[in-house]
């Protein structure tokens, strides 16, 4: 396939996987960690075709087609959206109010 | 032959009574059920169309006009805020969701009478290529039950081409119109990025995410287009529309005088030689009706995909950081405390690749390497911007391939997440560009589709929509 070049870097460890699944909040199995070392590793050894490109001068996009701070007045609107509607879908609740687990262990 | 007539005539026919809104549900619904085995549909919404349906009827029978959509049966993909049904974005995490309000294109397509009918497959939260990333199945390509459609809004582009209903929704974040478009042979529309309001719809990766129509014909997908697109307050990233609109009348525009670039990067070597045979001929077929087709080289193009796959991550592991088992969706109960519920929500609930996308992403916006990786993308896109723009000094539209091959096998590119990325690789430039484009079918001697894709500057849907449809009855 064209514009595929494998990269055969090891890129990340199974303690870096480890690490990452911590930040996002994911526990990962055994054959997880295995499989994404190498899956991720693969993908970011492509993407790392990006730090050889020149971008003397450019800046970022983060926008498209240049909007900036688009504002609405600051007004209550009744979006006429019941609050059993909203409260329907959570896990858990008591009086009305959203249950969460202890913070703490 | 499909059993819809055009969409404008169809709601022509429903308003002025000859035929029923009821019918028409009862025609979606049936074909529905005749073509289960494709897996193209999650759920019906049969209550809910059925009594929007008669609504309709009766209004028409008190001599009200219902609208530009009046009785038009549409599929949502299952990533559209709906009523009538769960919205689940094919994933686990968000199965028995019922949405409390409708997505903005929803509300705008039912208040000119259309009736949404069902919810489509996907790959989970719209990622990946060929719905094979669906929590729950596989669609099946109507036209190879042993290959895939196209992702990821494969179950709304199958539906179309299945006849189930004359119009679906899709959504377009690195390609997931146009290549299901593609593979299926639809038409698959997606508009400069902010004309349609994102609002109600679960977010992928919110810099690139667009709405757009997958039809039978181009007019059907102007129609839809012109109906959803505009501002929203709901969207702060919604952009006017076009005072024309975008409906399109059968001769309005020419091909004499208009100047298409074909892409070299996209027809260099690895494309499939039937593709290339299929597009080359397309082209010539433009050019034989008096366009004006010129090279154009587009030199950053073969580093699209490597910036996608840094951003599309990263605003993915941001978007998905809202699925913590607290306010909906699933909720892993049995747990101690709330460090516990989100791990093991988020473990349970998430499939394969929303792990290893949350994952690349919270790799590339880290610390120590958000310079070098989400940075660098974002300048790399610029360049990506620039070339487009001076290639639209040049010409008024590009032309290529939407995808490098047709539909590949079910299972062929599981094992290999990368490969499946490759799938993307002439579509996603458009989206981390903004700018509109379309595929339309092409002409083949075998019997899987080919996809032609028109690229146009930001903010000319009209004009894009106008050549596509010049296109379309040339190729037919």
């Amino acid at each position: 396939m064209f514009w595929y070049t494998k990269s055969n870097m090891a890129k990340l460890t199974r303690d870096d996987v480890l690490k990452l699944a911590g930040l996002a909040k994911l526990e990962l199995s055994e054959d997880e960690v295995n499989k994404f070392t190498l899956e991720i590793s693969e993908i970011l050894g492509y993407v790392e075709q990006l730090q050889a490109v020149d971008v003397e001068g450019l800046e970022p996009t983060y926008q498209l087609t240049g909007l900036s701070n688009v504002m609405r007045p600051d007004e209550i609107v009744d979006y006429k959206i019941e609050r059993s509607e909203l409260m329907k879908n959570l896990p858990a609740e008591e009086d009305g109010q959203i249950k969460v687990k202890r913070v703490l262990a | 032959m499909s059993q819809w007539p055009s969409i404008k005539d169809l709601a022509s026919d429903v308003n002025s009574g000859r035929v029923s809104a009821s019918e028409q549900v009862e025609k979606a619904l049936k074909t529905i059920e005749e073509k289960k085995e494709f897996n193209a549909i999650i759920a019906t919404l049969a209550d809910r169309a059925r009594q929007r349906a008669k609504t309709i009827d009766d209004r028409i029978k008190a001599g009200e006009n219902v609208g530009r959509l009046a009785g038009v049966p549409f599929i949502a993909k299952d990533n559209f805020l709906t009523f009538g049904a769960e919205t689940t974005a094919a994933s686990n995490i968000l199965k028995g969701f019922e949405a409390p309000y409708q997505a903005t294109a929803i509300e705008r397509l039912e208040a000119e009478g259309a009736i949404c009918v069902a919810k489509a497959n996907l790959d989970a939260f719209a990622h990946g290529s060929s719905t094979e990333n669906s929590d729950f199945f596989t669609t099946l390509n109507p036209h190879d039950k042993s290959k895939v459609p196209g992702g990821s809004s494969g179950g709304s582009t199958a539906s179309v081409v299945l006849d189930m209903a004359p119009f679906a929704l899709g959504t377009d974040t690195g390609g997931s119109i146009r290549l299901p478009a593609s593979f299926c042979g639809a038409v698959g529309y997606k508009p400069t990025y902010g004309l349609v309001s994102r609002s109600g719809v679960v977010a992928m990766a919110s810099s690139t995410d667009v709405i757009g129509p997958l039809t039978r014909t181009v007019a059907d997908s102007a129609l839809v287009l012109d109906i959803m697109a505009g501002t929203d307050e709901l969207d702060s990233t919604s952009i006017v529309k076009d005072k024309l609109g975008y409906e399109l009348s059968p001769t309005e525009a020419h091909l004499k005088g208009q100047k298409i670039g074909m892409i070299s990067e996209y027809m260099s070597e690895g494309l499939e030689p039937e593709v290339k045979d299929s597009i080359n001929m397309a082209i010539e077929a433009l050019k034989q009706a008096g366009a004006e087709i010129v090279d154009v080289s587009l030199p950053s193009l073969p580093l699209a995909l490597a910036v996608y796959y840094v951003i599309c991550p990263a605003e993915v592991s941001s978007n998905l950081s809202r699925y913590d088992g607290q306010r909906y969706g699933f909720s892993q109960q049995d747990t101690t405390n709330l460090d516990d519920i989100y791990k093991q929500t988020r473990s349970i609930g998430f499939g394969n690749e929303a792990k290893r996308r949350i994952m690349i992403g919270t790799y590339v916006l880290s610390s120590g390497f958000y310079d070098a990786y989400y940075k660098k993308a974002q300048i790399v896109r610029t360049k990506l911007v620039k070339e487009f723009e001076d290639a639209f000094k040049k010409v008024d539209f590009l032309i290529g391939p939407t995808a490098p091959t047709t539909a590949f096998g079910v299972g062929e590119n599981t094992a290999d997440p990368l490969k499946m990325y490759l799938t993307d690789i002439m579509t996603v430039a458009v989206n981390l560009v903004g700018v509109p484009a379309i595929s339309v079918p092409c002409p083949v001697s075998d019997n899987m589709p080919i996809g032609l894709q028109l690229i146009a500057a930001q903010h000319q849907d009209r004009k894009l929509l106008e050549i596509a449809q010049l296109a379309e009855s040339i190729l037919k």
